[in-house]
């Protein structure tokens, strides 16, 4: 279908079509394996100026938006999930900056993170807290012109690669979500240590790993926005990044379908292509249409932003939800197009299957979007 | 330091199939990329004005549409792309081309070094490099895998007028096993291989450069060459026949017991050789 992409967007298509096919498929079961940062894609990714497509031109971004993020995401996700998230996680922890930040911090932050430099990485989730991300325990004090952290965030992806980080923690625990307030923390700071890293079921490639904060001091000025805007902050964020994990949901998606209809023109059997068959082809069909009609909604979504549309919460979260529900259905029913050879590790398909299913529950479970979108229908139904 | 990459516009695969009236290359419906072999060029280029600073002038010639290659790779860093385009040069052989490149790279003047890649993936003649050091009349080393040491000796005989620069190069020479280092004087000629480098992909940045850059286009009348040179009449190749090679057919299955079938091959074999 055709998307109607300026020659700017198709530009960047083709610019991350080039890395995901020469640079990351040739080593995406290379790093599924390892479970290694792949850092030497990383700075081909970086080189080529696709870190800072949606910071703006005078901190050394593109300035180009919210849908070319997701094109470049699409694009690296059709070649491996995993190797995407670790770009897709570093526009996560930068969004807070170029949303929230004020000059000082943009000026400081930016430009490393715009070149690729450095990647970043979002820390709110806590053993105790995931859905319900009210129930933080991380804290922050505040000392004269420093705050004092202790806690501990898991689950952080780009963890312990990642140099700048936006962490969520509580300065004042009375007010519940209203006393959350956001954070800049460098890498390297005295009390922020890394623990556990995950071994992890898919997108193996991204490092997932727990932050430490132990009597942690960091400067005052790394406060983002204002004390309490903690999960004001997180929210914005989440709403520019959900359309990113949609757009990694889909490529997942597209991936696994060019591989499943590949395969299905190669494979013979009762003397003839299987691609054949109705019953592949029927599969087929069903699997292409769902992943255009993903794309469709993804765009859209994106397209909005970019706009300027003021709420976009719903959009964003069904554009999350429907594309990793159709990533997980497409991969699964890819693999099925493979047969017996698609449960062997030696196909790259059941890789498709494994990277897919976190994109349900990360940056929100499906169920957490499904309640962002009805209460939102509610909200709309109210005014 | 001032270098000069001169690429080929060429169809994407070898599976290219040929028009036997005129025995020629079909390229309808055919992608066109850049010479596998002068990606290595470009980058070598580029690599070495990023260590020395200078200017990466790429030059090519071809139809109107090799227009994408230069700008292909002015997106990887290359500075300026000259397209030399004119009827009158359609039908060179290698030493029309490299005779008319030469042309147009005595037009763009003092350079340290011209770049070319060890040959063209359509034509694989590996003629055009060394045909355009022989025209231009410096020193050629051809599938140089390595740069290792470029010098740069200020030599002063007296007045200040005399002192020149003598530039110089270290190069690694692949050779069948091995290879060996040979030291020229610059300006001089490269042909490359690929064991040189690794292409880099382009930057969004250069992408959008590369969009707007003005490409200068060089025809015959802008260019001090012998008429009797270009083109098809200044080409003295002749191409008598292209033929696809017949495929070998069959071969013969033995069957049977192992001893059997052993003794059978010994005996084909015996034959074979009286």
């Amino acid at each position: 279908m055709d998307y109607l992409l300026t020659d700017e967007q198709k530009m960047i298509k083709e610019l991350a079509h080039k890395i995901a096919e020469e640079k990351v498929r040739p080593v995406a079961a290379k790093y599924d394996i390892s479970e290694e940062y792949p850092w030497d894609v990383i700075k081909v990714i970086a080189e080529s100026d696709l870190f800072g497509l949606f910071i703006p031109e005078e901190y050394g971004g593109m300035s180009v938006g919210i849908t070319n993020l997701c094109l470049a995401t699409e694009e690296l996700s059709r070649a491996c999930g995993g190797i995407a998230v670790c770009y897709a996680a570093s526009a996560l922890g930068t969004f807070p900056i170029v949303l929230f930040g004020n000059e000082e911090q943009k000026k400081k932050y930016l430009p490393d993170l715009a070149s690729g430099k450095k990647v970043a990485a979002f820390a709110i989730t806590e053993p105790e807290a995931g859905s319900d991300a009210s129930a933080i325990k991380t804290t922050a004090r505040k000392e004269g012109d420093y705050y004092i952290l202790n806690g501990l965030k898991h689950f952080i992806t780009n963890g312990g690669d990642a140099e700048t980080y936006s962490v969520i923690a509580m300065t004042n625990k009375d007010k519940g979500a209203r006393g959350a307030s956001a954070f800049i923390v460098e890498k390297g700071t005295p009390g922020f240590t890394f623990g556990k890293k995950e071994d992890k079921f898919g997108i193996r490639a991204s490092s997932t790993r727990e932050l430490i904060f132990t009597d942690c001091k960091i400067p005052a000025k790394n406060l983002l926005a204002r004390e309490g805007m903690g999960f004001i902050v997180t929210m914005k964020t989440f709403d520019m990044s959900r359309p990113g994990v949609a757009a990694q949901a889909l490529g997942i998606a597209q991936g696994a379908l060019e591989l499943a209809v590949k395969y299905a023109k190669e494979r013979h059997q009762f003397g003839k292509s299987i691609s054949s068959f109705q019953g592949i082809q029927w599969m087929l069909a069903d699997m292409a249409t769902e992943v255009e009609a993903a794309r469709a909604l993804v765009y859209s979504c994106a397209r909005a932003i970019d706009a300027g549309v003021k709420d976009v919460s719903k959009e964003s979260a069904m554009a999350k939800m429907y594309a990793s529900d159709v990533a997980m259905k497409v991969s699964v029913d890819a693999l099925q197009v493979f047969g017996g050879y698609g449960y062997m590790k030696d196909y790259p398909i059941e890789k498709y299957v494994r990277d897919a299913k976190i994109t349900q529950i990360y940056e929100g479970t499906n169920q957490v979007q499904r309640n962002i979108i009805g209460l939102q229908l509610i909200r709309e139904m109210a005014k | 330091m001032n270098i000069i990459v001169c690429i080929k516009q060429v169809p994407e695969t070898t599976s290219v199939r040929i028009n036997p009236e005129t025995n020629t290359l079909i390229r309808e419906g055919v992608k066109s990329i850049i010479n596998p072999f002068d990606m290595y060029a470009i980058e070598e280029g580029v690599r070495l004005k990023e260590r020395f600073g200078g200017k990466v002038t790429i030059v090519t010639m071809g139809p109107p549409q090799a227009d994408s290659a230069l700008r292909e790779a002015i997106s990887m860093g290359a500075d300026e792309g000259i397209l030399v385009c004119d009827r009158a040069f359609a039908g060179s052989d290698t030493w029309a081309t490299s005779y008319t490149l030469s042309g147009a790279i005595k037009k763009i003047g003092a350079f340290d070094l011209v770049i070319c890649g060890k040959q063209a993936s359509d034509g694989d003649t590996a003629q055009v490099g060394p045909g355009i050091a022989t025209h231009l009349n410096i020193p050629q080393v051809t599938y140089v895998k390595k740069i290792e040491e470029t010098t740069d000796k200020l030599e002063s005989s007296g007045s200040a007028s005399d002192s020149r620069s003598h530039k110089s190069m270290r190069l690694e020479r692949m050779l069948e096993e091995g290879y060996e280092i040979i030291e020229t004087p610059l300006p001089a000629l490269l042909t490359v291989v690929k064991e040189i480098n690794e292409p880099r992909i382009p930057s969004l940045k250069g992408m959008l450069r590369a969009k707007s850059a003005k490409i200068i286009l060089w025809g015959q009348k802008d260019l001090d060459l012998d008429p009797q040179h270009i083109g098809l009449c200044g080409s003295p190749t002749q191409v008598v026949k292209i033929f696809t090679p017949a495929q070998r057919v069959g071969g013969q299955i033995i069957k049977g017991e192992v001893p059997e079938i052993a003794s059978r091959i010994v005996e084909l074999l015996r034959s074979e050789v009286n």
